[in-house]
Order: C-alpha cells, then structure tokens, then sequence
C-alpha cells in the first residue's frame, strides 16, 4: 500500500524510466531462464532422437517426476565456480571483453521483439534495420575471442564463423527485403499486423524466403550442421578452446541459445504472425481462438527452437566450402529470384497484394 | 529431365525431409535406458567382478599356495609368498591382487584346483586412496566370508556345465 | 537535460576512441577503438534523430566493414617499430593535414553564412515520425537518378572485384562442389547380384 503510494508520488518521467526498467528486466530474466532450460531441451530431444532419455538426475528441490529439471541450474553453479584459465600469451583484456562483447547484442535485439500486441520493450520505426544491425554484431565476440586467445584452432574457429556469418547474413537480409515489400513498414508489430486475416502469413506466399531465412538463421547461430566454427573433430572446439567457466558460459552458451530462441522468434514474427492466432481469418473474429495475443507466439518459438534441435539431431556437418557454397550460390540467388516474382505479384495484384 | 527432377528434389529439401521424418519418429520410439542405481540389468551368475578367496564351511582356508593363478595370470596382477604354517600344511603368507593391473579375465578362477580364489559378481566398488587398488590377502578373506552364500549359489549354479 | 549528457558522454567516448585508434600499439586494439568510434557517432546521429542512418553506419560500418577490416588486422604481424621509423620526418606534414580539417570544422559550424542551427535541426527531424519513409520517398522521387547510377557504379566495382577473383589457372586442382552436391545414390552405388554357390 505504501510502495504504492511512493509510486504514485514519483514524477511521471521516473515513473516511466522505473517501469521500463523493471519491464527490461523481466525480458532479460526469462531469456536467461529460457537460455537455462533450453540446454535441458536440447539435451532431452537429442537423446530421446537418440533412444536415450536424456539427464534424469537432477530433481528440482526433490520434487517428484522433475528428474533432470533441475539439470540446468546445476551446470550452471557448476560453470560458475570453475577456475577462469588465462592463457599464458593470450591478449588479457580482449581475452576477458570478448564474452561480454559477444553478450550484449544477443541480449539488446529482445528490445524491439514484439511479444503481444500490447507489449514491446521499444516499439521504434527502424525496428528491423536494428535487428539486422545488432545481430551482425553478435560476429564481433567470436572473432576477438579466437584472436585474444593466441590459439591456432580458436583462429581458425574464429575465421570460419566470421566468413560464415558475414555471408549468410546477406541471404537474410535478402529474405527480410521480401517482407519489407509485403509489410511496408520496418516496425516489427507493423510487421506482424501486416500477416493478420486468411492467408495473411507471410509463409504463404514467401515461403522459400522463410525457409532461406531460417536456414541462414541456423548458419547465422554457428548451430549444427552449420557449427564448424567449433569443429571439434578438425579445430578442437574452435574460438572457444581455452574459455572455461564462467566465460566459457557467458561466450558460448549464452549468446548462442539467445540468439537461437532470437531467430525462432524473429522467424515466427517475420514469416509465420507472431503473435497472430493461426485461426485468424478462418473463424469467426469475435472466436477465443482467433484472439491475437502471446500465447500463439510462445507456441510458434516452442516449434522452431524444437527444430534448431531435431536439425542438431538429425543432420551431418556441412563441409566448409559446401557451407559457403550454399551461402553464396544458392541462398542469395534464390531470394533474389523470389524478390523479382514478389516484384510481379506486386505488379499483377496477386497475393498479400491483391486487395 | 534427371537433372531438373533432381533439381526440384534438392529444392524442395526432399532428402532432408525424409530425414527429419525418420529422427521424429526415432523420438517417439519407447527408450531403452536402464536407469543404473535404481534399475540394473540382470547379471550372469558368471560374471567376473570383484574377487574373493573362499574358505571350507570349517573355517579352513581353501588355499594351498600352488601359484598356479600367479602363473596363469597374463597381467602379472596376482603376487604370492608361501610358508609351512603353524599347523604344518602350506599356506600362503601374502596373497595380493592389483586391481588396476587385473583385466578380470577369471583365469585366474579356471586354474585354481581348490576353488579357492574367485570372482564375484561385484562391480560396483572403488578406491579412494593410493594404495587401495592392492586387493592383500586380508581383504580378499573378507570378501569371501561376507559373500559365500552368493559364490556358493553361483558354483552351484554353473556345476552342470563343467 | 539528458540529451546533453549523453551527448557529452557519446562525444567524450567518441573522442577518446579516436585518440585510441591511433595512438594503440596493437592494430586489432586500434581497430576495436575504431568500432567504438562508429558505435559512438551512431549514438549522436540517433540523438539527432536520424534513426534510419545511425542504424545503417552500425549494420554496414561495424557489421561488414570492421569484420573485414579485423579480419586482414589479425593476421598482420605487424612490426610497430619499423612503422614508426618515419615519424619525426612525417609529422609536421599530418599536423598540416590536421590544422587544415580542423580549420574546415570550424569554419562549418561557426561560419554565420552557413547558418548551421543544431537545435533547430533535432526538433525538425524529431517532430517528422519516420525518417526511414522520407528518405526513402526522397531517395526514390527526387534523386531517383543520382540513386540509380550511385548502384549501378556499386554493382560495377562488385562486378569488376568478382571478376579480379575469377582468374582461371591451368592445372588447379579444386573441388566442383555443385557436382559433388549433385550426386545421386545411382551414380555411386550399383547393387550387384551374385549367384550364390550350390550347396555341395
């Protein structure tokens, strides 16, 4: 009752910057949490694909039929109070920033995800443009953790990575132009309004542009297949050979299952309605199931995150000249094609553009 | 013709589909995970796990210090030192096994005439310090008389097929 | 109030990170100050109010630009004693150089003819929602032909580097990945039925 009464009592701009604030952090809350769970995930589909169950130990807090729930809060204490070894000739202070450099776009792409309809952290004009900007940042950690640590492998790792990335962001670039054409607007909930009726979704009439785009998404996440940037068959474990700890868990974990949970649901955004219900159009508007809300977008990130570990699961590593190969001579072909029949359409009035 | 079919396949992630296809349905599949400490697979009474020296059921000890285990055993892991004892039979004075040099090949078991050394069907043990690993004659005595009714039911067990 | 801290701060940092590109002795150090710098410049084109272009100097200049440029850096051993040999014998030339920009700049933002009003500036832009859209409506009505040669030139220079990278040598040995790509079952595998033996 008190606090409420401070709250009320604060100039409306702190009480804005305090509400913000605590919106923030919320976001960052469940995306590390998110982060946490998800190697559970990962680590019980690959086993269930592999007929195995997966880690079963851990219990959380003891309560029965969680075994292994608890698992992620474990590897976690665990890396955290593990020793942080420095190489001896490694650079200190790139060695010990690249982690955070590789953090911090993974985390700031969350501000302009549009949750639900009424939620986004900042709902900007250039919203895309800041995703594209901020996700081609996320190359910077890897590239200076494979030169800070003064390894042959997490060089060459690094250098994999950087190629790789710069590449397939051009064929997701590409991909988001289509749905620039579509949409009009680089505001994601613009985005997302612009898919809603019967076959609104953008999958619809681009799909080889979503399938293009969550591909590259994968490469873009260094994810298996496309993981050689790790390698470690060939280069050990690639740019993070010597990071152990709580480094190694800031460098590689975090990140790259934040950025995977980002792709899944930039593609679920960009392609399939975020936060749309899949029966807007097809039932009655005034429906509970035609209801726009984030219920549908938290069940469209369950499915593509489920695939980024069925495709671990499932397919071989890519060979790297294959990699670029695809990268280069088919992905960006491909969505240039698509762009020019999306030029047709848009000439013709077919499709999203027939009204 | 082949080459455009092959085309619209690859484009199509033809392939790649019948893949995921048969992973999604590995998934669903029962698993056939035995989970260890509270599920264990059953066991072969001649399974050769931890060893033992027996006695006879008057408390006399089985061994006769014939060394023909020292001599049979292909990692040298057994070390034996033999006396006259008090009561004027031979018996052996040390009897050790390295646990870390035996490979558990039970020869050891198929050469002894008196049934004296053998393998339980222990697995589930380990050391904590140096030193630990030398299995002396003491201990393995102990491991006798703690499990003779299973090695007895064991023996007894694989008697036909001797 | 806080648009001038933060310019302070952006400019402070934007200062300090151009002063660390060239006085760092370690290339990819300078390079990472480098980056600093365009994200700092992009922090004041955003306090100006032009979204649309900081977002495009951080996604080309730091996205593409630096990535390559720290991709050359870090395999250089570069030797910092032997590049500074000519310093003394270089210096007062860059201090001409420098004296000269610096006279420029001043004579832009002070010059009364020029009449180069910051403030008025940010409240115009800002008060205009999309700066995306008018760009955009400009980029492609009024200047849609300055815009159209500007690409064409790009697409030449892209043309004319692939074509650079094109150099057919005899004899090279290297892998056709299309052709490995495109092998089916068939062309590698023959299943073939042996008669088996009569029983005696």
């Amino acid at each position: 009752m008190n606090l409420v009464g401070f709250y009320a009592s604060l100039d409306p701009w702190v009480q804005t910057a305090l509400l913000k604030t605590l919106e923030i952090l919320g976001v960052l809350l469940v995306v590390v949490f998110s982060v946490a769970f998800m190697t559970l995930a990962e680590r019980k589909v690959i086993g269930w694909i592999q007929g195995r169950m997966g880690p079963n130990r851990v219990t959380l807090i003891g309560i029965p039929f969680t075994e292994g729930w608890g698992q992620p809060i474990a590897d976690v204490v665990k890396l955290l109070f593990k020793e942080i070894v420095l190489p001896a000739n490694a650079d200190r202070v790139l060695f010990l920033l690249a982690p955070m450099i590789a953090l911090v776009p993974a985390f700031a792409t969350w501000a302009v995800v549009p949750f639900s309809p009424a939620f986004v952290l900042a709902d900007i004009d250039a919203g895309l443009l800041y995703v594209l900007a901020l996700t081609s940042l996320g190359v910077y950690g890897i590239i200076l953790a494979g030169w800070a640590t003064n390894s042959k492998y997490a060089l060459l790792g690094a250098l994999r990575s950087a190629a790789q990335i710069v590449a397939y962001e051009i064929a997701m670039g590409f991909a988001l132009v289509g749905v620039l054409m579509v949409a009009g607007s680089l505001n994601l909930s613009d985005i997302v309004r612009s898919q809603s009726g019967a076959f609104g979704w953008n999958v619809i009439w681009l799909a080889p542009l979503a399938v293009i785009y969550f591909i590259s998404g994968i490469a873009e996440t260094n994810r298996a297949p496309f993981d050689v940037a790790e390698g470690e068959s060939e280069i050990v474990a690639g740019f993070h050979v010597e990071y152990s700890g709580a480094t190694f868990a800031t460098l590689f974990a975090l990140p790259e299952y934040a950025n995977m949970i980002l792709i899944a649901v930039l593609t679920s955004v960009m392609f399939f309605g975020g936060w749309l219900s899949p029966f807007d159009g097809y039932l009655p508007a005034t429906s509970f199931l035609a209801q726009p809300s984030f219920v549908w977008l938290l069940g469209k990130i369950v499915f593509f995150l489920f695939c980024f570990l069925w495709f671990r699961a499932t397919f071989p590593r890519y060979r790297y000249d294959q990699i670029m190969r695809l990268g280069w001579k088919v992905f960006i072909p491909l969505t240039l094609i698509w762009i020019f029949v999306e030029g047709l359409m848009v000439y013709w009035h077919v499709g999203p553009w027939r009204h | 013709m082949n080459a455009v079919r092959n085309l619209t396949k690859t484009l199509l992630l033809g392939e790649l589909l019948q893949g995921l296809g048969l992973t999604f349905k590995y998934m669903l599949k029962p698993k056939t995970t035995v989970r260890y400490p509270e599920e264990k697979t059953p066991q072969s009474y001649r399974y050769r796990g931890l060893h033992a020296l027996r006695r006879y059921p008057n408390g006399e000890e089985r061994c006769i210090a014939c060394k023909l285990c020292e001599a049979v055993c292909p990692a040298l892991a057994i070390t034996i030192e033999s006396d006259v004892s008090a009561d004027g039979t031979r018996r052996t004075t040390r009897y050790d096994i390295d646990l870390f040099k035996c490979i558990y090949c039970g020869f050891c078991e198929e050469a002894c005439p008196v049934d004296a050394i053998v393998e339980t069907r222990i697995h589930e043990y380990h050391m904590e310090n140096p030193g630990e690993n030398i299995m002396t004659k003491d201990k393995l005595l102990a491991v006798g008389e703690r499990f003779e009714t299973m090695i007895s039911a064991d023996k007894a067990a694989d008697a036909a097929y001797r | 109030m806080l648009i001038n801290i933060l310019f302070y701060l952006f400019s402070a940092t934007l200062i300090t990170a151009s002063l660390g590109v060239v006085l760092a002795r370690n290339s990819v150090h300078s390079a990472m100050f480098l980056v600093l710098a365009f994200f700092t410049s992009s922090g004041l084109w955003l306090l100006l109010g032009a979204e649309f272009l900081a977002i495009v100097l951080v996604l080309v200049y730091v996205g593409a630009v630096m990535v390559l440029f720290l991709f050359v850096v870090m395999m250089l051993d570069v030797n910092v004693a032997q590049m500074r040999e000519g310093f003394t014998r270089y210096a007062p030339l860059g201090a001409l150089i420098a004296l000269i920009v610096i006279a420029e700049i001043c004579y832009v933002v002070w010059h009364p003819s020029l009449k180069l009003d910051m403030l008025g500036l940010t409240s115009d832009v800002a008060a205009s929602a999309s700066n995306t859209r008018s760009l955009g409506l400009v980029l492609y009505t009024k200047y849609a032909y300055p815009f159209q040669l500007a690409a064409v030139l790009l697409l030449l220079a892209i043309v004319a580097a692939i074509t650079l990278t094109m150099r057919q040598r005899p004899n090279l040995k290297k892998q056709d990945i299309s052709a490995q790509v495109a092998v089916r079952k068939g062309d590698r595998l023959r299943v073939v039925q042996v008669a088996s033996e009569k029983r005696p």
